[in-house]
């Protein structure tokens, strides 16, 4: 037993920690991996922290992925890039542990690492790293292996280079389903770095067979790569090779593919350019929309915006459109949903004409939706709609729909109406929200849930914001200051609440003159819960007013309040007079 | 030669005492081994006596066959490890093929665990047992075997590994002058809390440490990492996940898909798929549940995945047909892509014919293109390719008929037996009564039969079923057809224990073997 110098003991509690029993606390020490290996220097780093941790690998995760993650940014602490190389052996016994986000993580770091290594190191260590991964008896490490190749194959000699390939076209060809959905999913990161020539010739076979692999989880990774592949082959190869695939793949027996080419095809409208667009991938989408299951219609659904982005106008119109509309009044709910959540989008594309001619019906069919999320959806895009044609053709039909969803059973979806009520009266104008949804703000301060309150609370003073003072202090603070004469407390409460929030964006005048002596009235209360919540808002208002308001009236308020019998009262009441003595003991 | 292993499971059940509790004896060749210090021989009970904590509830082999799992009514896996594994496996089989007499497949006790405990649903008021319904074991990383066990309602992932039993030394701050780790660690938290008021952060930790001490660049020569020495190593088991919340009713069978990543789990109205990685959410593929609970005619009784086609699974009914069902053409695969059912029977039906065609298991054979099936009263095997009907139905206890009856009112009608099949797909193997089980040969035009009993005594009580005397019979029924000068069951059933039957049995996924369960005994049979 080593005694330690008084200074370096926490240095020495840390290292002695990195085997303690107590999980929190190794990792503690895994997290300051740095601060020990600076206290130890770079070569005793080398030489004994680095094999030490060689040996930890069947450490609890969490310990194994903070582990991980610190050694992506060891460079320094060994001694710079060429030493970079010693960091190698802990992260391949971290590529091979069972827990997918270990092995991700050391994945990630040996990237990390091998990007910066030199050539010749990457070539003495990296490579043959990434060989025995490869080659490993568990599936684990092989999986890990399909991660670094792409870092591995750029500073490789040409014999190494052809090793690679070869090596990799084995992976996807592996045993292991897990081990082929890792080359399926890492197909395109490798791909990227190999040359053209052996694009088509080697990467393009790897990718033919996982696409007809027995698998479903194999073959819908491999429609991943379809975009990342297509990108960067030549527009005729890519017509010629990808193409026929993708095709294939949205008629796929499995749903799982089909759902993965629907949120995908728009990737590769580019890759193939605009007349096999039209030929051919319109048709697939078209299908794709028309899917007889509701999930892949869902993707599609979701995806029609992107998508008509891609093509002229006369071609959404004329193939996307009708089955746009036959998905408004689709028999799934979340269709309809997804659909109602991007159809705002093609406003824009479509122009003025053809959005009122088109979509407007649309728009009004999904805005008296019974699915509440449907028609929430279409309320939150509203803005797009309105930068092309205007409020006024949806006006009409947007009442209805926002009365009904703003007394819908369902609280969370009064909820998420209240949030886009400053979005709805910044879009309608004054006038309409004086008319039609000034009543329901009103309304829903009294609703019998309170984050309904809350959010209506809040959303006056958004429109406060909105609209100005001088409009609130009209339409919203006379109604707001009724109510505190509601003889239910919780809504009187509210009326604490709702001025809390309001009094900053109202001004120091509007606040001394309106809300202060209601405020001063609730103090009399006879609800406890009222009177301390006056004291915390008097708390908050000293800010806001002048010091001699401040002394005159809220002083006296408070010290009243902190003789109540109450302890609570008396304890915010305090609380609060002592945040006046802070207050002009600092102006002083 | 038939039967050749028990491993008894008795108290008491604390975790450190295995070594007493199994015993291994030889009967047939007089001769007892004994796991442990005790020579517990003598305390072997019969099965009466036995808690029932210890009764078995599921039993499992992994895909290897070097490993087996069983469960029990406590809430403890059990794992066993073959110990007479060769090297010239590749050998073994073509003797296996030339039905060369060999040496037997040999189990030892490897560990145990608690798995799962007795829990209370406070929402719903309703006690959940602790007892395994099922296992099945995963695939095998880095040494380390995984497997899932369910009771009713929760599915955990297990992971068994050899564990280093550490010990560590050299450390830098003197154990004494901070009396245990606990008060290491208040002084490390305390120096680190106030280094971060200092400066005002927590990410300023490592600097303040760094630039307060003023760190020589050569590194400090006096701290030294903690050494550690490992000596013995012994199999741990870690609850990796737990797969929760997801059952409103018992959970009956989970199954692995092929693709390695997921797999489902079945209710009596529902089945799941999870993702073995995601414990929080899973998918509802097939619903079963009527609008109204009172149209509630058909429940969901046992469910499996194809070995190879990772698109389809089996489930079965109480009304006894099987479904498949393809899960590439639906998201929801509340309709099936086929129904096999047995062509309704001409005759009386009679109160029972409903109960008794309930199918309690369903095993998919190791290519996947047959699918055994078992009811009450018999085994069937059917062709996946071939609806219409079972392409052979083997009658386990047709002798139970007249008593149906009485066994209605003792409730046995609702016994649940397993079945298995063989690795080759030659044979499959059901229970019975009075710790009987059944072998069938299920090859095209195969009509061996042969009953077993699981007990010390094998040769007791054995019923050969003639047979054509010109075929060349397999080892097992050779083994069976020994001791046949005994009075078969059938003239015997009076004689029939309702209360000793074996329910769980599970055959090696690649030799002659058998393992059963009675009661709270472990019986392994080789042929």
């Amino acid at each position: 037993m080593a005694m330690v110098d008084e200074p370096l003991y926490p240095i020495a509690v840390l290292i002695d920690e990195l085997k303690n029993d107590d999980i929190q606390l190794r990792l503690n020490s895994i997290r300051r991996l740095s601060t020990i290996a600076r206290a130890l220097g770079e070569e005793r780093t080398r030489k004994e922290l680095i094999p030490f941790l060689s040996e930890n690998s069947d450490d609890d995760d969490e310990v194994l992925l903070a582990m991980a993650e610190e050694l992506g940014v060891f460079i320094p602490f060994v001694g710079g890039i060429e030493y970079a190389h010693v960091l190698l052996p802990p992260l391949e016994s971290l590529c091979t542990v069972e827990e997918t986000c270990v092995r991700e993580k050391a994945v990630e770091s040996l990237c990390k690492i091998g990007s910066q290594m030199k050539e010749n190191d990457l070539v003495e260590s990296f490579v043959p790293l990434v060989k025995r991964l490869a080659a490993g008896e568990w599936f684990a490490a092989r999986v890990s292996a399909c991660g670094i190749f792409h870092v591995a194959y750029q500073g490789c000699t040409d014999v190494l280079k052809t090793e690679l390939r070869a090596t990799y076209s084995q992976l996807c060809q592996d045993d292991m389903p897990m081990v082929r959905r890792a080359a399926a999913s890492n197909l395109g990161k490798f791909a990227t770095t190999v040359e053209s020539t052996f694009l088509i010739a080697e990467i393009m076979t790897m990718f033919d067979d996982l696409t007809k692999d027995d698998q479903d989880s194999v073959r819908l990774l491999a429609v991943e790569g379809c975009a990342a592949l297509g990108k960067l082959l030549e527009p005729q190869d890519c017509v010629a090779r990808i193409l026929p695939v993708i095709v294939n793949f949205s008629q796929d027996k499995s749903w799982r593919v089909r759902y993965m080419v629907a949120n995908q095809l728009y990737e590769l409208c580019e890759a193939v350019g605009p007349d096999c667009t039209r030929t051919d991938l319109v048709p697939a989408y078209v299908r794709l929309l028309r899917d007889n299951e509701a999930e892949v219609r869902i993707a599609a659904a979701g995806k029609v915006t992107k998508f008509c982005r891609l093509l002229n106008p006369e071609l959404a119109i004329q193939h996307i459109l009708p089955c746009v509309k036959e998905l408004s009044s689709d028999s799934s709910q979340h269709v309809r949903s997804a659909l109602a959540s991007v159809i705002m989008g093609m406003a824009p594309i479509l122009g003025k004409d053809s959005t009122i001619e088109h979509l407007l019906p649309i728009f009004l069919s999904l805005l008296k939706d019974e699915f509440p999320d449907v028609r929430l959806n279409i309320i939150s895009k509203l803005d797009q709609v309105n930068q092309v044609i205007g409020i006024d053709l949806l006006s009409q039909s947007l009442l209805p729909a926002i009365v009904e969803l703003a007394e819908d059973r369902h609280w969370r979806v009064r909820l998420a109406i209240i949030e886009y009520v400053p979005l709805l009266a910044s879009q309608l104008g004054i006038g309409f929200f004086d008319d039609k949804l000034g009543a329901l703000c009103m309304q829903w301060l009294q609703d019998k849930v309170y984050s309904i309150r809350e959010a209506a609370a809040n959303n006056l003073k958004r429109l406060a914001e909105e609209f100005g003072p001088e409009w609130a202090m009209q339409h919203l603070v006379p109604q707001v200051l009724d109510m505190v004469n509601n003889p239910h407390y919780l809504h009187r409460m509210m009326v604490l609440r709702a001025i809390s929030l309001m009094a900053p964006v109202m001004g120091s005048e509007i606040t001394c003159s309106k809300f202060l002596p209601v405020v001063v009235e609730a103090s009399k209360d006879r609800v406890p819960n009222i009177k301390f919540n006056v004291a915390k808002l008097l708390q908050s208002l000293i800010p806001i007013v002048d010091q001699s308001v401040v002394d005159k009236t809220i002083r006296q308020c408070l010290v009243d309040l902190s003789e109540d019998p109450d302890v609570d009262v008396r304890y915010f009441a305090n609380q609060a007079l002592n945040s006046i003595d802070g207050t002009t003991a600092a102006q002083s | 030669m038939a039967y050749h292993m028990i491993f008894r499971f008795r108290q008491p059940r604390r975790r450190f005492e295995l070594a007493s509790q199994f015993v291994m004896s030889d009967q047939s060749r007089a001769k007892k081994s004994v796991f442990g210090e005790r020579s517990a021989g003598e305390e072997v009970q019969e099965a009466g006596v036995s808690s029932a904590v210890d009764i078995i509830s599921a039993i499992e082999f992994d895909n290897s066959g070097n490993h087996l799992a069983t469960g029990d009514r406590g809430g403890r896996v059990v794992l066993f490890e073959r110990t007479d594994t060769n090297n010239s496996s590749g050998t073994r089989r073509e003797l296996e093929e030339a039905d060369y007499p060999l040496r037997h497949p040999e189990f030892r006790y490897k560990t145990e665990f608690q798995s799962h405990d007795p829990e209370f649903d406070y929402l719903k008021s309703l006690e959940i047992e602790e007892k395994i319904n099922k296992i099945r074991w995963c695939q095998t990383a880095n040494g380390a075997l995984f497997l899932l066990s369910t009771n009713d309602k929760t599915i955990k992932f297990w992971k068994v590994q050899d564990k280093k039993i550490k010990k560590i030394c050299d450390m830098n701050s003197d154990p004494s002058r901070a009396i245990g780790n606990g008060t290491i660690a208040s002084s490390s938290n305390s120096n680190i809390t106030s280094s971060c008021l200092v400066n005002g952060g927590v990410s300023e930790v490592n600097n303040s440490l760094c630039t307060d001490f003023s760190l020589p660049p050569g590194g400090i020569s006096s701290l030294r990492l903690p050494v550690v020495t490992s000596h013995e190593s012994s199999p741990m088991a870690r609850c990796r996940r737990v797969y929760a919340h997801a059952h409103d009713y018992h959970i009956n069978s989970i199954s692995n898909n092929s693709d390695g990543e997921t797999f489902i789990s079945a209710d009596d109205l529902r089945i799941n798929l999870w993702n073995l990685e995601i414990s929080n959410q899973s998918f509802n593929i097939v619903d079963v549940k009527p609008a109204k609970m009172e149209d509630l005619s058909e429940v969901i009784t046992s469910a499996e995945f194809h070995p190879t086609h990772c698109n389809m699974l089996a489930y079965s009914s109480s009304k006894g047909s099987i479904r498949l069902i393809d899960l590439r053409q639906s998201a929801l695969c509340d309709s099936h892509s086929k129904l096999f059912e047995e062509p309704e029977q001409a005759g009386p039906k009679s109160f029972f014919t409903e109960i008794i065609a309930s199918v309690s298991d369903i095993k998919f054979a190791k290519e996947g293109r047959y699918l055994l099936s078992r009811d009450y009263m018999t085994l069937k095997l059917w062709d996946i390719n071939m609806d219409a009907g079972p392409v052979a139905t083997f009658q386990v206890h047709e002798y139970l008929k007249p008593k149906l009856c009485d066994l209605y009112e003792n409730d046995s009608i609702f016994d649940k037996f397993e079945c298995c099949i063989s690795g080759n797909g030659l044979r499959a193997a059901t229970g019975s009564y009075s710790n009987l089980f059944r072998v069938f040969g299920v090859a095209p035009g195969s009509t061996e039969t042969a009953t077993l009993e699981a007990s010390r005594n094998p040769m007791r009580r054995h019923v050969p079923i003639p047979s054509r005397p010109s075929r060349t019979l397999s080892s097992i029924t050779r083994v069976v057809s020994r001791g046949s000068e005994s009075p078969g069951v059938d003239g015997n059933t009076n004689a029939l224990d309702y209360t000793t039957k074996l329910l769980h049995l599970a055959w090696h996924p690649n030799e002659n073997s058998i393992a059963c369960a009675a009661a709270n005994s472990l019986y392994m049979y080789y042929a």
